[in-house]
């Protein structure tokens, strides 16, 4: 007989949510298996060697950073957290912006997906989690090279990982909904055109007090900033007040991209 | 006779100001093998889409085994299989796990997935290619397994876009099989096609669809009876004579038709027209004198050929 699936709530969320986004969880999961593992385990080494090549090369030059807070710490300790946020950016992005691409516009799983009785919302949230899964599996690993490099210099470290997850959940779900919105790969290569700059500038290697006022108003626009302060506030222990006020621009972040990802799918496959 | 498990009422979609389906009116008993044909453009795909409920018509009245597609589209589309015209299968999974992780989407639980998925394998003749990658089967085994997946919440309504566009005769035969043993077991098949003997051997009661609009309905047989007659004679004089020929042949036959590269000559008993033909000293280069089909009737609505 056939399957009539049970749906919760009523009028607009039915159409939009199933319930069912584990479905679509299991499915990265199994593709994973199948076929793309090399490509994930690769992304853990990233970091680790930039790590290896800025913080111990780079480091026995520089010697000791002084925190915002006044804390001195040793420039390993002092970018680690900052190319963790990294990491957890480039992971979230990549999963969510050239992989959601090419499912939507070439491998069309969504049109498969979305003739099925999975909801757009459903899709959103199962790519998004999924790539947070990845991305904690990369924060605990990037955590564990950390210590024993000895640069978690407070056990507040340990909550640097449901950062990781709520940065990369912000970025990941910005990142689908503004991929939704891209047709060809030349608009596909204006988003490393914001990370590079973001990348660089976002006091990962250096404190944001090196610039101007101006432009430490503008860097702190950008989201980067934020993960890495919110971040390296916690691997350090030199915590502050602004922590908050880093959790709650994510917080929108998530909010806006969740909205505007649901929305985009909904007009793009079931108008 | 049993409630419909689709009925569409002044069925409309339009994109701007371009009218795709332009108020179309059918129903669907349950176990029927129901046929869209039409030319490329003709709003098949649309119509499609409508009753898959992944598109919104625009006006008029649809119902899909009962249900407002509007309001209650993952309810409808949790008993539809849909196969679309361009394969969308996972590239990145292997082929059984294709069929599991699709039937995952219904909410399905894994283990009944599982059974499925092996059932629907020996179906769709992929049993020995169960672990390989999608991109190494062939365009109709791609197909099957297209239409293995379709079935894999055992739905109450199958619905097939072009399923056998692009594929080579053989793949198209085995194909046509398969299908053809889902309609045994009273599956209800909806689809659309622009070949006509696709519609013949497939189709219980089809729609003939040009421009968003039915020009016709029935059985391939009863529309090849009311629009055409028994037999059809196709004469070819040359590209460049066919047309003067054609003036001769006016009155030889109920009905006439010149295209580019031939004369097709309507008529009941098509050995006899030949033999009044030579009779009227006309020697065509080939003559060819066959059963009336369904490409016959689109011409006749149409004044056009189904593939252009």
């Amino acid at each position: 007989m056939s399957s009539v699936v049970s749906v919760p709530g009523t009028g607009a969320i039915r159409a939009l949510y199933a319930g069912n986004a584990r479905a679509v969880v299991a499915r990265s999961l199994q593709a994973t298996r199948s076929s793309n593992w090399a490509v994930v385990v690769s992304g853990f080494f990233e970091p680790v060697f930039y790590l290896l090549a800025m913080g111990w090369g780079l480091g026995s030059f520089i010697g000791d950073v002084t925190l915002s807070t006044g804390t001195e710490v040793p420039y390993a300790a002092f970018i680690a957290p900052g190319l963790l946020a990294v990491s957890a950016m480039n992971g979230a992005i990549y999963d969510s912006t050239w992989n959601v691409f090419f499912k939507m516009r070439f491998g069309r799983l969504y049109d498969a997906m979305l003739a099925t009785s999975i909801g757009p919302l459903d899709v959103a949230l199962g790519e998004i989690v999924y790539a947070l899964l990845r991305g904690g599996v990369y924060a605990v690993g990037f955590l564990t090279v950390m210590q024993v490099l000895g640069l978690n210099l407070a056990w507040t470290a340990a909550l640097a990982i449901p950062a990781v997850l709520l940065v990369a959940f912000g970025f990941a779900s910005v990142g689908m909904a503004i991929t939704s919105f891209m047709k060809t790969f030349q608009q596909m290569d204006w988003i490393n055109f914001v990370l590079l700059p973001m990348f660089l500038f976002s006091a990962t290697f250096y404190p944001l007090s090196v610039y101007s006022e101006p432009i430490q108003w503008v860097i702190k626009a950008f989201p980067l900033w934020h993960a890495v302060e919110l971040i390296r506030g916690l691997t350090t222990g030199a915590l502050s007040v602004a922590m908050l006020g880093h959790t709650a621009y994510f917080l929108v972040m998530i909010a806006a991209g969740v909205t505007l990802t649901t929305t985009r799918l909904r007009a793009l496959f079931l108008s | 006779m049993s409630q419909p498990v689709i009925s569409a009422r002044g069925l409309t979609k339009r994109f701007g100001d371009f009218t795709a389906v332009a108020g179309i009116d059918f129903e669907v008993p349950p176990g029927e093998s129901f046929g869209l044909l039409g030319p490329n453009g003709a709003g098949k795909s649309t119509t499609m889409r409508m009753i898959g409920a992944v598109s919104q018509r625009t006006a008029g009245d649809l119902r899909v085994v009962g249900l407002d597609p509007d309001t209650h589209g993952p309810e409808i589309r949790s008993q539809l299989g849909v196969v679309p015209q361009e394969d969308n299968l996972d590239a990145e999974l292997r082929v059984r796990e294709n069929l599991i992780v699709y039937g995952r989407y219904f909410g399905i639980p894994r283990s009944v997935c599982a059974t499925r998925a092996d059932e629907l394998l020996s179906f769709a003749q992929l049993e020995d290619k169960a672990k390989a990658k999608v991109d190494d089967l062939s365009g109709g085994m791609k197909r099957r397994l297209t239409i293995a997946r379709a079935l894999i919440n055992e739905p109450r309504i199958l619905m097939l876009d072009e399923p056998t566009t692009g594929l080579d005769p053989q793949a198209r035969h085995v194909l046509w099989d398969r299908l053809f043993r889902l309609k045994e077991r009273g599956t209800t098949l909806v689809l659309t096609t622009h070949y006509m003997d696709e519609a013949e051997q497939l189709c219980d009661r089809l729609i003939v669809v040009d421009k968003g609009q039915i020009m016709a309905e029935g059985s391939p047989a009863a529309l090849i009876r009311q629009y055409s007659t028994r037999e059809v004679v196709e004469l070819r004089f040359g590209s460049d004579r066919n047309a003067s020929a054609a003036e001769q042949l006016a009155g030889l036959a109920e009905r006439l038709e010149v295209l580019p590269d031939r004369v097709l000559l309507y008529t009941d008993d098509g050995e006899r027209l030949l033999e009044r033909v030579a009779h009227a000293g006309l020697h065509p280069t080939t003559s060819l004198v066959r059963r009336s089909s369904l490409e016959d009737v689109f011409l006749r609505l149409t004044g056009r050929s189904l593939i252009e």
